[in-house]
């Protein structure tokens, strides 16, 4: 049994928000519920007010607009797998779509839900920092946009305002002559959570240098991280092995992990440095061979 | 919190219900009388209460029933019935794939959902879109088989295609 609450179900976009303007107290948000549900279960969440957003047209659908992929906050995860779209300009959400959870989870969970839900193992975060992801928050006021890394704050914080709506995540199109990936090391192969994820992206010069370099770790700190000076090493630079074993190096220094039952900080730390170094020499050959 | 008449289409039949928010589809439909769909660790990780909502494949525990309200939505027993069963349902009970038979509902709407995009899975991809839904009898074996054995019927014609 889940204990009480109110359920507020509007029927448009604009509905939802003026509901959220005018709530006195804080709103929840609920879509697919696949975190929230248990966590109300459990009690680890008590919002008095949730606010059914699961079956807003507004917040559905994959687009490109005015050089940015734009994709609408209710998306499922698994609309992430087939999407031409997705695969096109970010295989590498897709590459954490794939590891999401379970296929049923996978069915109801949505984009927007995984990152306000702001757990710092939230697995579509590290693909969309190192893609220049921002969420859109669309309030009465309109939409302000925040870069994902600036969006969540702590364990489970966010910098969404009560009277905001995290309506869409976008990006900028990668650049051509860029590639990226991800990993998610968990302790089985379906179902898992992650121990630890990473994303890497490059974007290579003609000259066989690294024009641009993102590293994103995920669940190694209270929120998903950047690596800067593992990118900064890399930034300028041709990708050689040596170049790239420092990155990871520096890459895993970045990281504040902490014991837990999935892992030992030591752990994530020198499996994180693997993890980055497999990815970098996995991207940079896939460039270098054009 | 108040509750409030839900429409719940089940299986083609349409129920109205009071229901307050706070309940899930999954106890919806099993008040309803549709226990085909079992409660099982209810955080998503055992699929044992697995339907189809407008025809995509969820866990109903972590729905709320008001959620689902005007949706359709498939439960196992409405795929087949003892006498005319769903080819997955029959390669289920042929290949040996229930065991104590609790997860069984879970699992075939999986697989349903499965075929429905995929007529012509791998046993790596069965294994991938069953993934969800777990067996604690541990007879993942016979399960895989009677997907792969429910997926030629229904190519051949052989199975009665719903």
């Amino acid at each position: 049994m889940l204990p009480e609450f109110d359920l507020w179900v509007p029927k448009t976009l604009s509905e939802a928000l003026d509901m959220l303007a005018q709530s006195p107290a804080p709103v929840t948000p609920v879509a697919g519920g696949t975190s929230l549900i248990p966590d109300l279960r459990v009690g680890r969440q008590r919002p008095a007010v949730l606010m059914d957003i699961s079956r807003l047209a507004e917040l559905r659908g994959i687009r490109r607009e005015d050089g940015y992929l734009v994709v609408g906050a209710g998306t499922r995860i698994a609309e992430l797998l087939t999407h031409p779209l997705i695969a096109q300009h970010a295989d590498v959400l897709r590459q954490a779509a794939a590891v999401f959870a379970n296929p049923l989870v996978r069915n109801r969970a949505t984009i927007g839900g995984n990152l306000a839900d702001a757990a710092p193992c939230a697995d579509t975060a590290p693909p969309l920092i190192v893609l220049g992801g921002e969420v859109a928050l669309t309030s009465r006021a309109g939409t302000r946009y925040v870069p994902v890394e600036k969006f969540m704050v702590d364990v489970r914080k966010t910098v969404r305002r009560p009277d905001e709506l995290l309506t869409a995540v976008r990006w900028p199109l990668p650049a051509t002559d860029s590639a990226a990936a991800f990993y998610k090391f968990g302790l089985r192969r379906a179902d898992a959570i992650a121990v630890l994820s990473v994303a890497v992206m490059l974007t290579m010069g003609s000259d066989g240098r690294c024009r641009e370099a993102r590293i994103a770790l995920g669940s190694v700190a209270p929120t998903p991280v950047r690596a800067p000076a593992a990118e900064e090493l890399l930034r300028g630079q041709a990708p050689s092995s040596d170049l790239i074993a420092e990155a990871a190096r520096l890459a895993a220094e970045a990281a504040r992990p902490i014991d837990d039952i999935r892992g030992t900080a030591a752990y994530r730390r020198r499996v994180l440095g693997v993890v980055t170094r497999r990815l970098l020499t996995s991207v940079a050959g896939q460039l270098s061979k054009g | 919190m108040e509750a409030r008449a839900v429409t719940l289409k089940v299986n083609g039949r349409r129920h109205v219900m009071a229901l307050p928010p706070n309940v899930t589809l999954l106890h919806a439909l099993r008040d309803l009388g549709y226990t085909d769909v079992k409660n099982g660790c209810e955080k998503g990780d055992c699929g044992a209460c697995a339907v189809l909502l407008d025809g995509v494949a969820v866990n109903s525990c972590l729905v709320l029933a008001w959620q689902a309200e005007g949706a359709e939505i498939t439960t196992n027993a409405g795929l087949g019935s003892g006498n005319q069963p769903h080819p997955l349902q029959e390669a289920f009970a042929d290949s040996g794939a229930v065991q104590c038979g609790y997860c069984t509902p879970g699992f075939i709407i999986a697989a349903q959902s499965l075929l429905a995009q995929n007529p012509h899975p791998t046993e790596e991809e069965i294994r991938q879109a069953i993934s969800g839904n777990l067996c604690r009898c541990t007879g993942y074996s016979h399960i895989v088989a009677a997907i792969q054995m429910a997926a030629e019927k229904l190519a051949t014609g052989q199975g009665d295609q719903r």
